[in-house]
């Protein structure tokens, strides 16, 4: 019997240590703490473009000129559409410069945010929501199906840098589940989009990749060709009639 | 916090509960409460409990009304208080004498109220608060030991203990662990986690600081001293949720003065001591209460000393002097006091050796030589860290510290507080954080970590000032306490007599000098150079070296010794060790009796009420003394004309003052690694 409980106490021990060991279930992109790579080192040059320092003042004109520090997420944003999707450590120093904070104080900002990469994406980044929702309704699936038709893994960008694939959290879009969010950092931040592909099979999402690939734009929103926006598949079931007005009282009246 | 004195309170209040007659907490929903509403009710309820013990405020904590209208009364336990307005939940259970347990908070930090330990009930509140964020209000009821408090505090500490491992054994905390102590006296004996721990990947913060940041609890209290009290942003929060770390993300170590008590407010084993690691347990350490030497700040300092080692310093708390903070040279320079030390008398040979010898013959050789020079031809130097019955200062000359936070302009004359006294600038840097004060530096380019103005760099800009034709003087000229500090560097100078006596017309002008406010001060570079002021040891210029046949040096290293004459006999006595070394005053009083001119005493408390003669505020110690100065005094004309030249660094390594820090290896290697640039 001893023995019996014994082997059975073994068994779970064993089996609690199986299991990945994922010390935090993280959606970043990166470590967080820095480490230098070619194209990632803290003394390289980086700046904004001309067109976009106009951007910059404008965004900085949107707070008090004693919060400037209050622009560090638009401004976070806006570097990293330059930068092709990411943020090197020496663009956060610029950021941090311009809002005239300590550097850590944009490390904090950018590493909190997961949003915000630090290793290098592809030109296009594929988002898979993996919330309740879209989980249910395949989103794992899907991404499936698009790590397989690229062979990368999570987080990994294609050999030709084209695309990359990342999880994200629940964008709202959960009544055309499941769905999944391209952003576009092909033109810089001029050509920035950031558009949602809703109601997703494994088989669209490749074409998608497929038609990205290609140079075209696939129309956004759901990719069910009997819905419209979030509307039932095949057109409204109820409120067919005029909706009647409510009932009011007659101002006249009084 | 000891462990025994919380075992002992809860025992206290176990003991309190069950006499007590309570109602009881355990069913609490949020429905109005109709007795609270009944005017009689209310007030019999507010009537104290004749039965409570009287309670002291936890660790003297001290309660100062700056307007007695604002006064308020809250009850902690039944128990009324009565607070400032504006004084947080915990400040009020602090007063009423209840320690609430916490991490985070840190009264000279500001508040970041995420630890959650400190939770306490408050009546009408919903859920439990966190008492350190949280202001009193008037007629407040805090339950700080009801079972909801207890099960909130049990709670946190789960939580805490999940991803805190299990190491105690091998971690230099321990014995001295808040979370040690507190998961002892509030934690619950098991807990609920079966899943793998998470680790985080250590950080390196430099040559003082250690860290295993698979330890650390997230309290943020080392990333508010960066920023608050040392000045250096370096340390943040990185990431979110479970993934959350300390951390400086690209990797530098911690380029401040101060870094090492970032080790004493670390509640756990995440920051400990890098040259301790591994050397003691705290439970083996002597205390011994001192004053620091290296600079003449004169900062309160604990000695933790093995056998005859000394392990490790670390602060004492004095308000008016180094707060609960000390710099990196007075908290790890004692190794240097283990090396190089001179252990038993030696004299050298005609073949040039030194050789050891016994007393008897090391003084009858001195005596001798003594008796063949003449008067003039005799030197003394005593050195910076001649000892405490000689010379020690054991006193802050600057003595003016308190009086800083109220300045609201400083002038700094040639003085580089951050290297020349770390803590004086840290009181610098709290009163232009808190008060924006405007601060006015003459000197070289210099690194602050305040906002300043760098006026110039040599007495130019001091005359300009002094006559008010800078555009600075009208800053000066408005300030209510203005401060103006003189560094050690201008008595270095040929010229120092006049632009000492231009500073003076400066604070006439600036009306700096007043009875109730002396805003003229002299920062000194070290204890001992303070007391040899106020013992009336002029420094001579090295010219008197020159000419000399005997020259005594006690513990003075910084002689040039160049100029030392070749047929010159020097007696060199170094400060006391382990050995045959004596205590130095032992030593010159041998000396006198060998030499046929005995001095008068032969007992450390002799040679004390001597001092006592000479100078008498070199006694009290651990108390600030009222800086001494007076303008009208009346001064010989100043002949010499001032010299344009600009003002040099008194300092030129933070780390490396003296004979001890230079001897130091860790002080060594802080040099190295921090000073480059």
């Amino acid at each position: 019997m001893l023995g019996h409980l014994a082997a059975q106490r073994l068994r779970e021990i064993r089996q609690a240590f199986r299991q990945i060991p994922q010390a935090s279930r993280s959606f970043s992109t990166a470590l967080n703490y820095h480490l230098d790579s070619p194209d990632n080192i803290v003394d390289l040059p980086w700046e904004f473009t001309d067109a976009n320092k106009e951007k910059v003042k404008e965004i900085i004109s949107h707070y008090p000129s004693n919060y400037k520090q209050s622009a560090v997420i638009p401004l976070l944003d806006l570097a990293q559409q330059q930068h092709g999707g990411w943020l090197p450590v020496s663009a956060m120093n610029a950021v941090a410069k311009i809002i005239e904070v300590a550097p850590i104080r944009v490390y904090e900002v950018a590493t909190f945010y997961s949003m915000f990469n630090r290793t290098k994406v592809g030109q296009y980044h594929l988002l898979v929501c993996g919330t309740t929702p879209c989980m249910i309704r395949g989103s794992r699936e899907i991404e499936d199906a698009l790590l397989g038709h690229l062979g990368v893994k999570r987080n990994e960008v294609t050999k030709d840098g084209l695309f990359s694939v990342g999880e994200m959290e629940c964008m709202g879009s959960c009544v055309n589940a499941p769905m999944i969010t391209v952003a576009d950092y092909s033109n810089g931040s001029e050509g920035y989009t950031y558009n949602y592909y809703e109601d997703v099979t494994p088989k669209r999402v490749v074409e998608i990749v497929e038609a990205l690939r290609r140079g075209e734009k696939p129309l956004r929103g759901t990719q069910n060709p009997k819905r419209i926006n979030s509307g039932p598949e095949g057109g409204n079931t109820t409120l067919l009639s005029e909706p009647k007005a409510p009932p009011c009282r007659d101002l006249d009246a009084c | 916090m000891g462990l025994g004195q919380l075992a002992s309170r809860a025992l206290l209040r176990s003991s309190r509960l069950t006499t007590a007659t309570r109602t009881s907490h355990f069913l609490r929903t949020i429905v109005s409460t109709p007795e609270l509403h009944n005017s009689e009710a209310a007030a019999a309820q507010s009537q104290p409990e004749p039965d409570l013990p009287k309670r002291n405020p936890v660790g003297g904590a001290r309660i100062h009304f700056p307007n007695p209208d604002d006064a308020i009364e809250v009850f902690v336990d039944g128990y009324p208080v009565k607070i400032p307005k504006g004084m947080t939940v915990l400040q009020a259970c602090e007063i009423a004498g209840v320690d609430i347990p916490r991490f985070c908070y840190h009264s000279r930090l500001s508040i970041a109220g995420n630890c959650r330990m400190c939770l306490v009930e408050v009546e009408k509140s919903p859920k439990p608060v966190a008492s350190c964020a949280m202001p009193a209000l008037p007629g407040m009821k805090i339950k700080t030991d009801t079972p909801i408090a207890k099960k909130a505090r049990e709670g946190v500490m789960e939580f805490l203990l999940m991803n805190h491992p299990l190491d105690c054994p091998i971690c230099d905390q321990g014995g001295e662990c808040d979370l040690q102590d507190q998961s002892m006296a509030f934690g619950s004996d098991r807990g609920r986690f079966t899943e793998m721990k998470r680790s985080v990947v250590d950080k390196n913060l430099g040559p003082l600081v250690k860290t295993v940041m698979t330890r650390c609890i997230q309290c943020t209290r080392c990333v508010r001293f960066a920023t608050e009290v040392a000045g250096v942003q370096d340390l943040g929060m990185l990431g979110r949720g479970s993934g959350e770390e300390i951390g400086t993300y690209v990797e530098r170590v911690m380029e401040s003065e101060l870094s090492g008590n970032v080790i004493d407010i670390c509640p756990v084993g995440a920051l400990t001591s890098k040259p301790f690691a591994f050397k003691a347990r705290n439970w083996e350490l002597k205390g011994t209460e001192s004053i620091d030497v290296t600079d003449a700040v004169g900062s309160n300092i604990r000695i933790d000393s093995r056998g005859p080692e000394v392990m490790r310093v670390l602060p004492r708390l004095n308000e008016d002097i180094n707060e609960e903070w000390i710099s990196d040279k007075t908290r790890f320079f004692y190794d240097g006091l283990k090396r190089q030390r001179l252990n038993d008398p030696m004299i050298r040979g005609a073949d040039g050796r030194f050789k050891t010898v016994s007393w008897r013959d090391a003084l009858a050789v001195v005596a001798e030589v003594m008796h063949q020079a003449k008067p003039e031809e005799i030197v003394g130097v005593a050195g910076k860290l001649s000892d405490a019955e000689s010379m020690m200062a054991l006193k802050d000359f600057l003595n003016k510290m308190g009086g800083l936070e109220n300045a609201d302009v400083f002038l700094l004359v040639g003085t580089q507080p951050r290297v020349e006294a770390a803590m004086v600038n840290a009181r610098i840097r709290k009163t232009v954080r808190a008060t924006k004060a405007t601060v006015g530096y003459i000197g070289p380019a210099a690194d602050f970590n305040y906002d300043h103005q760098h006026l110039g760099t040599g007495p130019q800009t001091l005359i300009e000032l002094a006559e008010g034709r800078h555009p600075f003087w009208s800053a000066l000229s408005n300030a209510k306490n203005p401060v103006i500090i003189v560094g050690a560097g201008i008595f270095e100078r040929k010229d120092k007599d006049a632009i000492f006596s231009t500073v003076e017309a400066i604070a006439k002008n600036a009306n700096a000098v007043r009875p109730d406010w002396n805003g003229l001060n002299v920062l000194l570079l070290n204890a001992a150079q303070t007391a040899a002021l106020d013992l009336g040891l002029v420094p001579e210029s090295d010219g008197s070296i020159e000419s000399a046949k005997f020259l005594y040096l006690m513990g003075a290293d910084d002689v040039n010794v160049e100029k030392v004459p070749d047929d010159a006999f020097v007696v060199y006595q170094a400060v006391p060790t382990v050995g045959d070394a004596r205590d130095d005053w032992k030593i010159i009083r041998a000396l006198s009796e060998v030499a046929g001119a005995q001095l008068p005493y032969d007992t450390l408390s002799a040679i004390r009420s001597r001092i006592r003669t000479v100078a008498p505020n070199l006694l009290h110690t651990d108390e600030r003394e009222p800086a001494a100065f007076s303008t009208s005094s009346l001064r010989p004309e100043i002949k010499e004309k001032m010299d344009m030249a600009p003002f040099e660094t008194a300092v030129k390594n933070f780390y490396m003052t003296d004979s001890v820090t230079r001897a130091s290896k860790i002080m060594a290697q802080c040099s190295a690694l921090l000073l480059k640039k």
